[in-house]
C-alpha cells in the first residue's frame, strides 16, 4: 500500500505533507474492513421461542471495528516508522541478549537446572500446598512434557530438516501402548517406557520406508496424513483401543513399588510422612524432568556425533551428502526414528500422568503446536525450543489466570478462546521481526581453534 | 563390439592402464538424445579433461559417472588395484553383481550403483558445478562430514559416540588431522572455525575440491572448477590439481571452460558436441583438431547465414 511513500517522510519528521495520503490509505483500510466486517458481523442470527430466525443487527460493533482500522492504519502510517524500528530493535535486542547465554553455558545450565529442581518446592513454598497443586501440574509437568516433544521434534525438524506434521502420532504410539501394556497385561510403568520409545521408533521407520522419498511439502502431508491415521484408527478400532471414550484406569507409577496413595503401604506411610496428592505430583515433575533432560543431553551427544552431524548434512545439501557417500535414506530414517522414540517416552509419561487417555488429545492441532514451538524456539536450538514452549505452554495456561478480564470486557469473556489468535499473532511477529526463531545462530560441533556461532543466515531450514 | 577392442587398443596404444572405461555410453531424456554412444577412458593417475560447448551433454556424462542419473544404454567400469582385463569386466557384467572385489582389487559397475555407494565404495568423489558446501556448518565441520563412513563406523554407530568411548575419540582426532592437512594445502587453516558460506567463491571452490578429496577418493571429479575464478585463483586451481594428480596419486576427470587451465594441465582431453565424440587426445592434438576448432569457433560464415536466416523466419 502507501506505507513505502508515507513512512520516510514521517520518519523526517515533515508529517504535513502526507497527511493526506495517510488518511486516503486509513479510509481505503477502514473501508476494506467494513467490507470484510459487513457479511460476517452485521447481524447475530437467534431463534426465538417459535423457532422462527431473528437478527440482531450489531452495527456498533462493526463502526467500531471500522473506526480502530482507521485509526489504528492512520496511527501506524504516522508513527509507524518509529513504532516498526523500535520493536524490531527490541526484537533484536532480545535475540541478543538470549544469544549470549550460550556464552555464559555453565551459570545458565546449573542455575537452569538449580531452578528446575527446586521449583515443586519454590511452588509450595510461595503458593501454599493448595496452590502448588496448579502451579506443579498445570505450569511445571504440562511446560515440561512440551519442551520434552519439542526436543525430541528437533532432531527431526531442526537437525535434519524433515518437516513433520504429524509428530503426535508417535506420542499416541507411546500413549496407547503404554495404557494398553499395563491395563491388558498389567505391565510396570518401567517396563512400558521403554517399550513405548521402542514402539514408537518402530512406527518412526515404517512411516519412514515410503515416505522419506519424498521432499519439502510432500513429506509434510504425507506425514500430516499418517497423524491423521493413527489417530483415526485409535478413534475406530473399539475392540482395541475404547474408541473415543478412551482408556481409563491406567496403572499410575509407583515410586520403586510404593503407590502414591493413603494406603499403609503407600508411599507416605513408609517414608512416615503425611498423605498428600502433592507427593505423587513431586515424583511426576521430576519423572518428566528426567526425560526431558535425557532428550537434551542425547540430542547434544548426537549432535557432535558423525550421525548428528550427517543430520545437519542433509538439512544443508541432499546432494552433497548423497556425493560423498552419505546414505541418505539411513540418516533420514534414524532421524525419524530417535524423534519418534522421544514422543514415545513422552507418550507413555503422558498416559500414566492422569491415567486416562483418549484420541482427543492426539488431534492435529498437538503437532501444530509442538512444531511452532520448534519453529519459534529457532529451529536446532535446544534452549530457544525450551523458551518456545515455556512461553507458548506457560502463556496459555497463564490466560486461564486472567479471570480479572471478565470486570473488563463482560462476564461472558473468556481468554482462553483467544488462545489461538494469540498464538497465530505469536507466529506473524516472529516471522516478522526474527523469522529464523528466538535463537537463530547455530554453534559448531566440532572447533579447531575458537568458537564463533554462525549467523541464522547462513544455516539452511532443509527442504525435506 | 568392434568398438570395445578398438578402445581397449587405445588405451594400450597410450600406454597407460585405465581407472575408469565408459563405453557405448547414451543417455536420453524423452526425446531428448543427451549423450549418444560415447566411449572414453580415463587413465590412471592422469589429469582427463571433458570439453565441449555448452549444452554438449559433459554434465550429463558427469552425472551419469557418479550415479546420479541412470544411463540409458551403456556400462561404466571403475576399476581399483590390478583388476583391469576385460575378462574381469565381462565376468561382472554378466552376473547379476554391482561390482566384484578380489585379492587383487575390484571392478565396479557404476551404471548400476547407486549415487552415494559409488561415493562409499567405489571411491568416486565429485565436485558440483554450482558450489554445494554446506553453508551452514563450518569449514572444518565440512571436511568431517566427508569422512562421515568411516567415522560413523568407528563411532560404533553412535554407540561408542554417545558414552564417549576412547576409540572414537582417537578416531574424531585422526578425522580433524587429516581436515587440517588439508585446510594447510588450500590455505584456509585459519578459517576452520568460519561458516562455509561466509568464505569468498575462490575459497568455496578449493573447499569443495579438499571436501571431496576428505573422501579418500581413487577417481575426483570436478564439474567446472575454475569458474568464476580469477586468473590468479585459477593458477593455484591447476597447482592444486597437479598436487593432488602427483601428491594423492589420485586420477582427475574434469570438465572445464577455462581453456588455461584445460590446456596446462590435462594429460589427455574428450571433446563433446551435442552428445557426441569428436575428439579424444593430447591438448597438443586438441589444439590442433579442425573438428574441435569448427566446434568452438564456428564455422563458415555462409552457414552462419543460414542459421540466422533461420531463426529470423
Amino acid at each position: 500500500m502507501a506505507t513505502p511513500e508515507a513512512q520516510p517522510r514521517s520518519e523526517n519528521g515533515r508529517e504535513a505533507t502526507d497527511w493526506l495520503a495517510a488518511i486516503k490509505d486509513a479510509g481505503f483500510l477502514a473501508l476494506f474492513t467494513l467490507g470484510l466486517a459487513f457479511p460476517i458481523l452485521v447481524f447475530r442470527t437467534r431463534q426465538d421461542l417459535s423457532k422462527g430466525l431473528v437478527l440482531d443487527p450489531r452495527w456498533e460493533l462493526v463502526a467500531t471495528l471500522v473506526a480502530i482500522a482507521f485509526f489504528a492504519r492512520l496511527g501506524w502510517l504516522v508513527f509507524g516508522g518509529r513504532i516498526s524500528n523500535a520493536a524490531s530493535s527490541t526484537a533484536t535486542r532480545i535475540g541478543e541478549t538470549l544469544a549470549p547465554l550460550g556464552e555464559y553455558k555453565n551459570v545458565f545450565r546449573y542455575g537452569g537446572l538449580a531452578f528446575l529442581i527446586a521449583y515443586p518446592f519454590l511452588a509450595v513454598l510461595f503458593t501454599g500446598p493448595g496452590g502448588a497443586l496448579k502451579w506443579i501440574d498445570n505450569f511445571g509437568i504440562q511446560i515440561l512434557i512440551y519442551v520434552m516433544l519439542g526436543w525430541g521434534l528437533n532432531i527431526v525438524v531442526g537437525l535434519a530438516g524433515l518437516l513433520d506434521l504429524g509428530y503426535v502420532a508417535f506420542y499416541a504410539v507411546g500413549a496407547y501402548s503404554t495404557a494398553l501394556l499395563s491395563t491388558h497385561f498389567g505391565l510396570s510403568f518401567w517396563i512400558c517406557l521403554p517399550l513405548a520409545g521402542i514402539f514408537a521408533a518402530f512406527w518412526g521407520i515404517l512411516l519412514g520406508f515410503p515416505v522419506l522419498r519424498l521432499r519439502g511439502d510432500y513429506l509434510a502431508i504425507v506425514t500430516l496424513a499418517f497423524g491423521e491415521i493413527i489417530r483415526l484408527v485409535l478413534i475406530n478400532w473399539v475392540e482395541l483401543t475404547n474408541g473415543a471414550s478412551g482408556i481409563s484406569g491406567i496403572p499410575r507409577p509407583t515410586f520403586f513399588g510404593l503407590p502414591f496413595n493413603a494406603s499403609d503401604s503407600g508411599f507416605a506411610a513408609f517414608f512416615g510422612l503425611e498423605f498428600t496428592p502433592l507427593h505423587r505430583l513431586f515424583f511426576l515433575f521430576y519423572l518428566i524432568l528426567a526425560l526431558a533432560l535425557l532428550t537434551n543431553w542425547v540430542t547434544i551427544r548426537l549432535r557432535r556425533l558423525p550421525i548428528g552431524r550427517a543430520w545437519e548434512a542433509l538439512r544443508e545439501d541432499e546432494i552433497a551428502c548423497r556425493s560423498l557417500g552419505i546414505d541418505t535414506v539411513k540418516t533420514k530414517l534414524t532421524a525419524f526414528s530417535i524423534g519418534a522414540m522421544f514422543g514415545g517416552f513422552a507418550g507413555a509419561f503422558f498416559a500414566v500422568r492422569l491415567g486416562f487417555i483418549s484420541p482427543k488429545s492426539f488431534e492435529f492441532m498437538e503437532s501444530a503446536v509442538i512444531l511452532s514451538i520448534v519453529v519459534l524456539g529457532g529451529m536446532g536450538s535446544q534452549v530457544g525450543v525450551a523458551i518456545a514452549a515455556v512461553v507458548m505452554i506457560g502463556g496459555t495456561e497463564l490466560l486461564r489466570e486472567l479471570g480479572w478480564l471478565k470486570a473488563v470486557f463482560g462476564a461472558g469473556f473468556d481468554p482462553t478462546q483467544y488462545r489461538m489468535l494469540l498464538f497465530g499473532m505469536a507466529m506473524v511477529a516472529m516471522m516478522v521481526w526474527r523469522p529464523r526463531g528466538l535463537i537463530s545462530k547455530r554453534d559448531p560441533s566440532i572447533i579447531l581453534h575458537e568458537k564463533r556461532a554462525i549467523g541464522g543466515d547462513l544455516v539452511k531450514e532443509g527442504h525435506g | 563390439m568392434a568398438n570395445a577392442a578398438a578402445h581397449s587398443g587405445m588405451a594400450a596404444a597410450t600406454g597407460l592402464e585405465p581407472i575408469l572405461r565408459v563405453e557405448h555410453l547414451t543417455m536420453r531424456f524423452g526425446g531428448l538424445l543427451a549423450v549418444n554412444d560415447l566411449s572414453f577412458d580415463v587413465a590412471r593417475g592422469q589429469i582427463t579433461a571433458l570439453i565441449g560447448p555448452n549444452g554438449a551433454g559433459k554434465t550429463t556424462v558427469f552425472n551419469c559417472i557418479t550415479g546420479f542419473y541412470k544411463p540409458t544404454v551403456g556400462r561404466i567400469a571403475l576399476f581399483s588395484g590390478g583388476l583391469q582385463t576385460d575378462a574381469a569386466i565381462e565376468f561382472v557384467t554378466n552376473s547379476p553383481k554391482r561390482y566384484r572385489r578380489t585379492g587383487e582389487g575390484a571392478v565396479f559397475l557404476l551404471e548400476r550403483m547407486a549415487d552415494s555407494e559409488i561415493a562409499a565404495k567405489a571411491n568416486v568423489a565429485r565436485t558440483f558445478q554450482n558450489i554445494r558446501l554446506f553453508t551452514g556448518m563450518t569449514v572444518l565441520e565440512n571436511l568431517i562430514v566427508a569422512q562421515h563412513n568411516w567415522l560413523n563406523r568407528a563411532s560404533g554407530y553412535s554407540i561408542l559416540g554417545l558414552i564417549g568411548a576412547a576409540s572414537f575419540r582417537n578416531a574424531e582426532k585422526m578425522a580433524v588431522e587429516l581436515a587440517v592437512a588439508w585446510l594447510d594445502r588450500i590455505g584456509l587453516t585459519h578459517r576452520a572455525d568460519d561458516p562455509a558460506g561466509a568464505l569468498p567463491y575462490g575459497d568455496q571452490r578449493r573447499l569443495e575440491i579438499a571436501r571431496a578429496m576428505c573422501t579418500g577418493p581413487v577417481l575426483l571429479c570436478l564439474d567446472e572448477p575454475a569458474a568464476g575464478l580469477n586468473p590468479r585463483e585459477s593458477a593455484d586451481l591447476n597447482e592444486l590439481l597437479l598436487s593432488i594428480k602427483e601428491g594423492n596419486g589420485t586420477s582427475i576427470l574434469l570438465i572445464e571452460h577455462d581453456m588455461s587451465v584445460v590446456m596446462e594441465i590435462s594429460d589427455h582431453i574428450v571433446v563433446l558436441e551435442y552428445g557426441i565424440k569428436i575428439s579424444d587426445g593430447t591438448p597438443d592434438h586438441i589444439r590442433n583438431d579442425p573438428k574441435v576448432i569448427a566446434a568452438y569457433l564456428g564455422v563458415e560464415d555462409e552457414e552462419v547465414d543460414e542459421a540466422e536466416a533461420e531463426l529470423d523466419k
